[in-house]
């Protein structure tokens, strides 16, 4: 009986530690696979090459991921120009304004919206979003472009941000807020000198994860903005046009390429994927430690 | 003091505003997909596979099937490896002595955050070098599962973590000093007590099968056809959303069908909800 | 009794939801004095100072019965900003800003609208000379408020409350967080600044009540755990000479 058990406990301690040995084994696996199929292309090409071409012309051998790097930037960049603000007003008004009730209605809105399917927003900004922007007067204009990816791309960031901001202005102490009632600040007041100043570091991370997400962020992009290997320029003396260009994300050149390419071809995109990656762990490693190490609060 | 008051209203006028424009968005975006595409949604949309053609003809049956055989495929291979992990890392890993299973556990750590972090893209990148050709298992439900499963695994993990975590000491320790063995204590007192949080995990898991598309653009192919084996390419609702708005533009089909996924996610959502709550209270 | 009376609670009852927290307290504070509300925990002590400046504004569905007049006005008929301005509150655990000492004086001078640096720098001196601890932080003003003790800390705060020239300072078990050393210099501190401010302290501590108040307010709860203001009086007769039985009870020790 005891021994019976004791084999049981030694069973499912080697199995359990299986598990996680096998989690351990894909984290590898998949950094170790990417790594080793975009050899070629980092041996052939060049690092230096790759990101400063801005030609990508596998069928000729050019291999230049500048134009894609531009487009990810900019349509993050739009994305965070436009969600940004509303995230972070929508993040104050659920924690400090809002009372309890309606933050219990609006919350979960928040929460849906970050369950809807990439494939939706997509598709939403395709029959919606594109049309509308079709309508501004510019040459060369369809619709298709970083304007209209920016727009989808921002409501897509939307619920992160503000969930993240949320957590972050609620964590600070109450004893801030009191202290500065206490001593005649208005509301309005004390959420500014205070509250916020206090949740800095958690708010500039909320930014950052969402800057992560806009930068991964595939299905939704290849519908919407185009996917033209060109770097987007503006199209009149008005420098706001540039938007108004179509463009092509480096996660939209891995989805759109990967299925027929073979080759050096393949091994670009899986360079394309390597840099894609390192670029997003330099995000989220560095809103990881803003979070730890935002030592604005108390004594926690 | 006026002014004071007055830049307090208008700053609190400006909150209210971006959180009622975040309520609008919402309201529009699902609003339009479920009003637009429920106009073309009845039975048969249900119950025809899709037939081409350039209106998109048919309705959605075999990529219901196929969204289906998917999540559980997916949830058969993540669900035992990322739930034991997790178990591992909460019940096991402070117990071993010795230093190589430690470093094992700060990069088991390490990994399952990272993971966490990676865009689905590249997954998809991953699973199609690795599974679709690397391997031949080519197009086909079990890429696409094992594709899947990279992607679900650090859910499952954390929410496992999480609920184990919440099981205080106290019962394992009256079970321990009842004299049952290690492994009993988690069987019969420590899982039954976490098992609605794992189960929150794993609901969660299934809907990011159901909603992610890049993944199984790469790996899944996009067969119409009812899948009949692992083997088998196949198309995901959500992915038939995408075929039928970027490759047939038949943008009344791809509506509904977008219709009936916000619905699911919908439903998914409160499945979650109510079981948090309920776990809460 | 000496001196005029700036502030009063006439049958002033408050509730939280359903619950009576406080029944009917009516009692007169004298202006320049110190005056201590005493009881046991659980009795309404902190809802009844948080009264004075209207802090349990911040709790969902309150309300009150009754009127707390300062200088004859209603405090819930004026403007709470207004009123926190006159009715400075230091804390029972001490919570300055996460800012620069020099910052948390000046937090409230520059809320009310003081831009000019050498005013503001004067201002933040004085209080902080007022609050004792000008010689032990005058060369770190830059520093945060975090690097001080908790004792520092709690007379950061009460300068804070003082760089906006209060009339009455509210004390909410100032130092129960702190020790011996540092609730020693509170109190010389409150001795001191009773010249020029009338200050209300709650305090769980007799002997503290018994040094440093004039006046003292006993409150206990009745059987509806609704807080009751049994006796009202000097100090020193309330100590020697209790008229209620029950106060009798609590300061020589029977109730916990």
């Amino acid at each position: 009986m005891r021994k019976n058990k004791r084999r049981l406990d030694a069973a499912m301690k080697n199995s359990l530690l299986f598990a996680a040995l096998a989690s351990i084994l894909i984290v590898m696996l998949i950094g170790v696979f990417t790594f080793r199929e975009a050899l070629p292309a980092f041996r052939d090409i060049g690092l230096e090459k790759l990101l400063t071409e801005s030609v990508w012309r596998p069928g000729e051998g050019q291999y230049g991921i500048l134009a894609m790097i531009a487009g990810s930037g900019l349509v993050t960049a739009g994305a965070v120009i436009l969600g940004v603000p509303l995230a972070l007003g929508c993040a104050i008004f659920l924690s400090e304004i809002a009372h309890p009730n309606l933050r219990a209605l609006v919350k979960p809105c928040v929460e849906l919206l970050a369950g809807i399917p990439s494939v939706v927003y997509g598709l939403f900004g395709m029959v919606i979003i594109v049309p509308i922007v079709r309508g501004i007067d510019m040459p060369g204009n369809t619709g298709f472009g970083l304007f209209s990816a920016s727009i989808v791309l921002a409501v897509m960031i939307l619920p992160t941000i503000t969930s993240v901001a949320e957590h972050a202005i609620r964590s600070v102490p109450k004893e801030f807020r009191e202290g500065s009632l206490a001593l005649g600040a208005t509301k309005w007041e004390t959420i500014q000198k205070v509250v916020i100043p206090g949740a800095r570091s958690g708010i500039i991370s909320a930014i950052v994860l969402g800057l992560g997400r806009a930068l991964g962020e595939t299905i939704a992009m290849i519908m919407v903005i185009g996917n033209s290997v060109i770097i987007p320029a503006a199209s009149t003396g008005n420098p706001l046009s540039i938007f108004l260009s179509r463009a092509r994300t480096l996660t939209g050149n891995i989805a759109v390429e990967i299925n027929y390419a073979t080759g050096l071809h393949e091994s670009a995109l899986f360079a394309t994927g390597v840099i894609l990656f390192v670029l997003i762990m330099i995000v989220n490693s560095s809103a990881k430690y803003l979070m730890s190490h935002g030592n604005t609060g108390k004594n926690r | 003091m006026i002014i004071r008051k007055l830049k307090q209203n208008f700053a609190f006028t400006a909150m209210w505003l971006s959180c009622g424009f975040t309520v609008l968005i919402l309201l529009i975006v699902v609003g339009y997909v479920i009003i637009k595409g429920f106009a073309h949604i009845n039975m048969d949309f249900f119950l025809t596979p899709p037939r081409g053609g350039l209106s998109g003809e048919g309705g959605i049956s075999s990529t219901i099937i196929a969204t289906v055989y998917l999540v559980i495929t997916t949830l058969v291979f993540a669900t035992p490896l990322g739930v034991g992990a997790g178990i591992f890392l909460v019940e096991y890993a402070d117990n071993f002595r010795s230093r190589f299973v430690q470093k094992l556990v700060v990069i088991a750590r390490f990994g399952v955050e990272t993971l966490a972090g990676v865009p689905s893209i590249i997954f998809g990148l991953f699973g199609y070098a690795l599974f679709v050709t690397t391997l031949h298992f080519g197009f086909s439900i079990l890429s696409a599962a094992l594709a899947g499963t990279c992607l679900v695994i650090p859910v499952i993990i954390r929410t496992t973590e999480e609920a184990l975590k919440a099981v205080p000491d106290s019962y394992r320790e009256a079970s321990l000093a009842m004299g049952a063995g290690k492994w009993e204590t988690i069987w019969k007192v420590v899982l039954p007590s976490a098992i609605t949080g794992i189960s929150t995990g794993i609901v969660l898991s299934a809907g990011r099968i159901v909603s992610e598309t890049a993944i199984f653009y790469v790996t899944l192919g996009g067969s119409y056809r009812t899948p009949t084996s692992l083997m088998s390419s196949g198309r995901t609702m959500a992915l038939h959303v995408y075929y039928l708005a970027m490759e047939t533009r038949a943008f009344d089909k791809a509506l509904a069908t977008g219709a009936v996924l916000i619905v699911l996610i919908i439903i998914l959502n409160l499945v979650i909800n109510t079981v948090s709550r309920w776990l809460s209270t | 009794m000496t001196g005029k009376k700036v502030m009063k609670t006439i049958n002033y009852s408050l509730f939280y939801g359903d619950f009576k927290a406080l029944n009917s307290i009516t009692m007169d504070i004298p202006v320049n004095r110190i005056t201590a509300i005493i009881g046991p925990s659980g009795c309404g002590k902190s809802s009844l100072i948080r009264s004075f400046n209207r802090m349990n504004d911040l709790i969902g569905n309150m309300r009150t019965d009754g009127s707390i007049l300062i200088d004859g006005k209603d405090v819930y008929s004026q403007d709470v900003v207004e009123l926190r301005r006159k009715v400075g509150m230091v804390f029972q655990r001490p919570n300055p800003f996460p800012k620069s000492i020099f910052d948390n004086a000046a937090y409230g001078p520059r809320i009310h609208g003081i831009r000019d640096k050498s005013e503001l720098a004067a201002i933040v001196e004085h209080s902080i000379r007022d609050a004792a601890l000008w010689d032990e932080v005058k060369d770190d003003l830059g520093k945060s408020a975090f690097t001080l003790s908790g004792g520092q800390q709690q007379r950061l705060c009460i300068a804070r409350a003082l760089a906006v020239e209060p009339e009455v300072i509210l004390m909410d078990e100032p130092a129960s967080a702190l020790d011996p050393v540092a609730t020693l210099k509170i109190e010389e501190l409150m001795e001191k600044l009773k010249s020029k401010y009338t200050i209300v302290v709650v305090t769980h501590n007799m002997q503290q009540a018994a040094r440093v108040s004039d006046f003292t307010a006993f409150l206990l709860t009745d059987l509806e755990r609704s807080g009751n203001l049994i006796e009202f009086g000097p100090t020193r007769e309330m100590f020697t000479n209790p008229v209620d039985s029950r106060t009798e009870d609590y300061i020589s020790g029977r109730f916990g």
